[in-house]
């Protein structure tokens, strides 16, 4: 029942993604794009994960947000949109090596619904007691594995530090 | 459109809606160690806030809560206090990011403060979240589009 | 197999960001490659009719541990969406100053590496 919803959003998906990349009006396809992210978000729902599902729904807002903000008040030009011949070629090379070891690996995947990693079961059990916190996802992040969520700290400050001083004027000379 | 918002109506609705919204994030920043949340879920929440109220009302009317020299120190005060937390460990004894809350006076699940350390993390990184990504919409919204560079024969558009 | 859409996902963002002359469509195929990365994680660690990995008060504890989904991929998902934010928000101002400079969104335009 679970795999018939999920074929049938990730359908639907693909579908919005592929509106989200050929339409030409920028603005359609960004809010393509926010459909897509929607869709992820009833996915997450369905596969248990609440937690990353309210967080999915937010950040994407916020991208649309972002790109409709960055791209709305310019004066757009119709951008003519394939680029030659040579790229294809390169996407069609690299997805033939992904498929030749994509399928390679799929023998070695577990079955859908059907894994549980040791670690992941000595932190269900021990979580509650060893942290004293009950939802297992916010102890593992923060106190299994805290150092992952040093690292992000320090990545989340460096890409905001970027984005800044690329944005950032200086004194012009007229105007 | 970035002096003076949008119109009457999106005003008054954003008036009525946003404290409701902030308290949602509240509660999910202080009760993300017992129900699903945390403190990145708080932390993107509490930055749609502001930057709807940026959307809604201008630059001017987000400029009462947060501006620009805040939100540098709002995310330089949620990573020190995430390190000095994960410090604490180390003052007593114990290894790095011990959870010494926890251990020294945690005995009951279920409650507020039954995290120890963890809810003193969630407080940091939703600071950090939240200050970061305002941040960036509020310099990227501020921004003109004005064509420089003589060398480009463009028309100049102010 | 369910794991083919999400590859299908993944190679509609790689055309989207090796095919495409816009910056802006640029943009979106990075935000789908994102995207599907995180959706194969968390199908991953899904079991067959899990509850959500969080305890209640009235839940038993070996039951909880037979029956909820693995919460390793979805802590390592959680940062990451955040992180993909701040990423996409760095693209948007590269391609916010690029439009300032050159007046256009078209990459076969940019030509110029210096000044």
């Amino acid at each position: 029942m679970v795999e018939i919803i999920l074929i049938v959003l990730m359908s639907f998906m693909l579908i919005a993604a592929l509106i989200a990349l050929e339409s030409r009006d920028l603005l359609s396809s960004i809010v393509s794009l926010g459909a897509v992210g929607f869709m992820i978000s009833l996915v997450f729902l369905f596969l248990g994960a609440p937690d990353i599902a309210i967080v999915q729904v937010v950040v994407d807002i916020l991208t649309l947000v972002i790109l409709i903000r960055a791209t709305i008040s310019r004066d757009l030009h119709p951008v003519e949109d394939i680029r030659g011949f040579f790229p294809f070629a390169v996407l069609l090379v690299l997805l033939i090596i992904l498929t030749v070891f994509g399928l390679e690996t799929m023998h070695y995947l577990p079955k859908f619904g059907t894994s549980m990693s040791r670690v992941a079961e000595y932190y269900l059990a021990h979580g509650l007691v060893e942290t004293g916190a009950a939802n297992i996802v916010s102890a593992i992040i923060l106190d299994y594995r805290g150092y992952d969520t040093l690292g992000e700290a320090t990545v989340l400050f460096t890409a905001v530090v970027g984005a800044v001083a690329i944005l950032r004027r200086k004194a012009k000379q007229d105007g | 459109m970035d002096k003076k918002g949008l119109s009457e109506i999106t005003k008054s609705i954003t008036d009525l809606i946003m404290p409701f919204v902030f308290m949602f994030g509240l509660y999910l920043l202080f009760f993300g160690h017992l129900s699903p949340g945390g403190g990145f879920a708080a932390g993107v929440i509490l930055a749609g806030v502001f930057i709807l109220i940026t959307l809604a009302f201008g630059k001017g009317g987000v400029e009462i809560y947060i501006n620009r020299e805040r939100s540098h120190l709002f995310e330089a005060a949620g990573a020190l206090l995430f390190l000095f937390v994960a410090c604490s460990g180390i003052f007593t004894g114990k290894g790095f990011f011990t959870n010494v809350l926890h251990q020294e006076f945690g005995s009951r699940y279920f409650r507020f403060l039954s995290g120890g350390n963890i809810v003193l993390y969630n407080i940091g990184i939703a600071l950090k979240v939240m200050a970061g990504l305002f941040m960036v919409f509020f310099i990227l919204s501020v921004t003109r589009v004005v064509l420089e560079g003589t060398k480009l024969k463009m028309r100049r558009r102010k | 197999m369910i794991y083919f859409f999400v590859f299908l996902l993944f190679a509609i963002g790689l055309y989207g960001v090796c095919c495409k002359r816009n910056i802006v469509k640029m943009i979106v195929g990075f935000t789908l490659l994102d995207y599907s990365v995180f959706l194969f994680l968390i199908m991953i660690g899904y079991r067959k009719d899990g509850q959500a990995p969080i305890l209640d008060r009235k839940s038993l504890l070996d039951v909880f541990v037979k029956q909820s989904v693995d919460p390793l991929p979805q802590a390592l998902v959680l940062t990451a969406i955040v992180i993909g934010l701040a990423v996409t928000a760095l693209m948007v101002a590269l391609a916010v100053r690029i439009y300032e400079r050159y007046g256009t969104f078209d990459i076969t335009n940019i030509k110029k590496l210096k000044g």
